[in-house]
């Protein structure tokens, strides 16, 4: 049932790129939606570069773990006897950097540095990716459902994202996360924390993705194609997932990879106000949060961190720019 | 190596052309490493100048009635005087009284349960109007009668007022009587009867919930506004969130006041201001003093201990206080005392300290009492290698208490303390060694006691087992501090400060007996007691004697810092050599 709509989206959009091509026209294809966007990815050097580092950071992310047993390193050890106890700063230059600890090691407490940003790199992208799915989910289905039925359903839909977005959002999560410690979803511990940040990024944020699906579904539905699927007998339900969701696989993805970085700056906002990720576990944020107080006598321990935020998010966005131009051209 | 070599000798040229250029004019040499905890630095009898402090936050009130802060307790003396005070002295000499509005201490009868002062003759206000007894009268009924009204101070008066009418206070009740159990006979005589014997009411006594206040003149919460002063400054402007001006009170005589001297021509105190640049201030001599009194901030720590010459301006002061952790007793396991005996054993205090800023922000604690309350006896019942935790002993007594394999609890922490969630760091890290696994909950400071760690019910329904805490007394000796964490008529449904829940009747009776007890040796030796017996009882582990490390100015004379104010500087007779 899907040919149809890829076909007339080739012929209409591949056109340029054929004529474009049109040097060694010798073999002229069908080509469908998917290879036309990556062939316009591949060309946007910068986009590649932000997929590398994505694709590198969720490797490294996935391999934490074992990567820090393979360097010997853990996250969570003190080494007290490099710090010196009446400044509290690591002993010798760069934040106590050594070969045992190349990115040196944290006030305080002397835990490695390099560990800690490690363990942070999966905590961060498993609540970035979990809080994505979450609102992903919510807002894709009550999206669809809006935009296809309209009427009573669509002004119930709409009232209720409005309430959503005028939520203090960060005030709420706040108190929210400070309730949750408690223990809920029958977790507690890590899974708990990582759980309730996921709940509370992902279940406020759906009215974002809502109303873009809404919108494209209004669009979408008075199509002809889906008029014949109608016509055809073709239920509520199916039509929603088998004809409308396969056209806006688009504005998802790129949407998705846009929201991402932003949940990675929400987690580390909330790890940085304490109501996040819980010491001793590492986090980004809250390695920021400790960064603060001694940011002007040790700044290499601000600088690690916040690298690894920055480059994180800008990847991120380098890639859904990208992936937004090669999947949607009239948006340039 | 050579141009570094060069460089700095170039450095060492130009710094020492400057000094011979600026001669006299440079800054002065700093009196030594904790000269004011030992005696009075830059001592000096000089008149005039402005002292300026200055302070991150703005108080809530400078109603000498309405206010708890220490800070507020010592600066609210150079305008208001109350019955007893705290003699200016360095470290520990800080904690004599001394008579203040009051010509001598008061005189108890009836078994402690009736207190006399006679108050001093010819004391004015700044209106040239004379104090009498029943302005005392006055203030003590205000401040802690009328909760409604000014909330912010304690209330140790109502509790321990003998109170059959149930007095409503001086704004809803408007008859002249007041209070029936203060008396004043007399204009300068004013008596005090309790319902029971309470033998250290002159510490009360010393709150400036006694210093006068005018009926006539009083505004309710608005008299923080247009303070009418006693001491030996008033308000010229007091500029809500901005800054306060205070200068000579002509009224104020010295002939009626032993303590104060009346040195500068004008205090000024700056509100609001950013901490790190209170700091950089006090080093550079443009403010003298940081109000709150809290010490330097980690980052200036750290610079300023790393120069001799700067170190030699510090002073790394005791307040009284104690840093632990209250084991719950109420909460399982720790219902078992073995259990609460192996946490005792396990933490690392060395590791603790280390994480709160090293022995510059406090010496490790094996006691209960600080080194600097009465009743303080150096004890170490859970002793350690170096104190840095016996692992061995901990599963010893894991094992006693039927817990071999470990355990899982939670242990609580205020997330606005950053000190604090760093010690339950490096808690958790030294009691997964011996197989307790503890998770850390961060609750606001504002709600710690009201909402969360405060509410018996609530630690039993998460399941939290340790507590983090600091305390500091609100007078220095054993009752003062003891009394509030571990008595067992000190715990409540909300607001509990006796966080293990320890209700143990041979501690409770310790002190009851030991505040009606007017003989102070018999006291004393009962507060190391109970000291003692909750050490027993492991429902505390003392983490470290809570110190704090104050920038002393060298343009500020007079210095003295009081155990009495939590090592704050004694604000009283602080002077000025004022910068050139």
């Amino acid at each position: 049932m899907t040919a149809p709509i890829e076909t007339t989206g080739a012929q209409t959009d591949a056109r340029p790129e054929a004529v474009l091509e049109g040097v060694e026209a010798k073999k002229i294809e069908g080509r469908s939606l998917g290879q036309i966007a990556w062939t316009r990815f591949k060309r946007d050097k910068v986009a590649v570069a932000g997929g590398v580092i994505v694709v590198l950071l969720i490797l490294t992310a996935a391999l934490s773990r074992p990567l820090q047993s393979l360097l010997g390193l853990d996250p969570n050890a003190f080494n007290q006897d490099l710090i010196d106890p009446n400044t509290s700063l690591p002993k010798g230059d760069f934040g106590g950097m050594s070969w045992d600890h190349p990115l040196g090691v944290e006030p305080k407490f002397g835990r490695d540095i390099l560990a800690r940003i490690l363990e942070g790199s999966w905590v961060s992208l498993v609540v970035a990716f979990g809080a994505t799915l979450l609102s992903n989910a919510i807002g894709v289905v009550l999206g669809l459902v809006a935009g296809y039925y309209g009427g009573r359903v669509d002004t119930i839909v709409s009232r209720l994202m409005d309430t959503f977005l005028a939520f203090p959002l960060l005030l709420f999560a706040i108190a929210i996360s400070a309730t949750l410690q408690g223990g809920a979803f029958g977790l507690e511990g890590l899974p708990l924390h990582i759980s309730v940040l996921i709940f509370v990024i992902g279940f406020f944020n759906w009215p974002y993705m809502g109303r873009i699906v809404r919108g494209q579904t209004l669009a979408l539905r008075e199509r002809e194609f889906i008029d014949a699927s109608r016509g055809m007998g073709a239920g509520g339900p199916y039509v929603l997932f088998k004809e409308l969701l396969p056209n806006l696989v688009a504005p998802i993805i790129v949407y998705s990879t846009l929201l991402i970085p932003t949940n990675i700056i929400f987690e580390a906002s909330l790890s940085f106000l304490g109501v996040g990720i819980q010491p001793p576990q590492a986090s980004w944020g809250g390695m920021l949060n400790q960064a603060v107080d001694f940011f002007e006598v040790d700044p290499q321990y601000m600088i690690v961190p916040g690298l690894a935020i920055f480059i994180t998010v800008l990847a991120f966005n380098l890639l859904g720019d990208g992936l937004r131009d090669a999947l949607d051209p009239r948006s340039r | 190596m050579a141009a570094v070599a060069v460089v700095s000798s170039a450095g060492l040229l130009l710094s020492a052309c400057s000094k011979a250029d600026d001669g006299t004019e440079d800054t002065p040499k700093g009196a030594g490493v904790n000269a004011a905890t030992k005696g009075v630095v830059n001592e000096s009898t000089a008149k005039g100048g402005t002292v300026t402090y200055a302070s991150s936050d703005a108080p809530e009130s400078l109603d000498p009635g309405n206010m708890y802060y220490a800070y507020g307790f010592n600066f609210s003396r150079l305008y208001a005087r109350p019955l007893m005070t705290f003699k200016p002295g360095a470290g520990e000499a800080g904690n004599e009284l001394v008579p203040d509005l009051a010509e001598s201490a008061g005189t108890p009868s009836d078994g402690g349960k009736t207190w006399t002062y006679k108050i001093r003759q010819g004391v004015k206000y700044e209106d040239g109007t004379a104090v009498t007894a029943k302005d005392v009268k006055y203030a003590v009924e205000r401040s802690n009668f009328s909760r409604d009204v000014l909330s912010l101070g304690p209330n140790y008066f109502q509790q321990m007022l003998d109170d059959p009418d149930k007095y409503k206070g001086p704004y809803a009740d408007k008859s002249d009587k007041g209070i029936s159990s203060i008396e004043t006979p007399d204009d300068h005589t004013i008596v005090f009867k309790l319902n029971k014997p309470f033998a250290e009411f002159d510490y009360l006594a010393s709150m400036p919930q006694t210093a006068p206040v005018p009926k006539a003149k009083d505004t309710g919460v608005d008299y923080t506004k247009k303070v009418v002063s006693t001491g030996s400054y008033k308000f010229e402007k007091y500029d809500e969130g901005k800054q306060i001006v205070l200068t000579r009170n002509t009224e104020w005589d010295a002939k009626t006041d032993p303590l104060r001297k009346q040195y500068p021509d004008k205090i000024v105190v700056n509100l609001k201001v950013n901490k790190a640049t209170i700091d950089k201030d006090v080093m550079s001599g443009d403010t003298m003093i940081d109000i709150q009194g809290t010490g330097v901030d980690a980052q200036t720590q750290a610079q300023v201990l790393k120069d001799e010459d700067q170190k030699a301006n510090t002073d790394n002061a005791s307040g009284g206080r104690l840093v632990y952790t209250a084991i719950n007793t109420k909460v399982a396991p720790f219902d078992n005392v073995e259990c609460r005996k192996a946490v005792e054993y396990a933490i690392d205090k060395v590791a603790v300290q280390t994480a709160m800023g090293g022995p510059i922000r406090g010496d490790i604690a094996s006691t209960v009492l600080p080194t600097d309350v009465t009743g303080y006896e150096k004890a170490d019942l859970y002793a350690t290698p170096d104190s840095k935790g016996d692992v061995t002993k901990a599963k010893e007594h894991l094992k006693a208490c039927g817990q071999e394999k470990g355990f899982k609890t939670s242990i609580s922490a205020r997330t606005d303390r950053q000190g604090e969630v760093d010690a339950a760091t490096a808690v958790v890290e030294a009691l997964k060694k011996v197989g307790i696994e503890a998770d850390i909950k961060q609750y606001p400071s504002g709600k710690y006691f009201s909402d969360y760690a405060g509410v018996p019910a609530f630690n039993k329904k998460n399941d939290i087992g340790l507590i983090m805490m600091q305390w500091g007394s609100d007078w220095p000796t054993g009752y003062g501090f003891l009394q509030q964490i571990v008595h067992g008529k000190a715990i409540g449904q909300s607001g509990n400060t006796n966080l293990s829940e320890l209700d143990d009747p041979a501690i409770n009776k310790l002190l009851d007996d030991a505040i009606g007890n007017t003989d102070e040796a018999a006291r004393t030796a009962a507060y190391t007691q109970v000291d003692q017996k909750v050490m027993e009882q492991a429902a505390i582990v003392p983490l470290t004697y809570f110190k704090v490390l104050l920038y002393r100015s060298p343009y500020a004379t007079n210095l003295v810092s009081s155990s009495a104010f939590s090592g704050q500087y004694d604000y009283l007779n602080i002077g000025t050599t004022e910068k050139k």
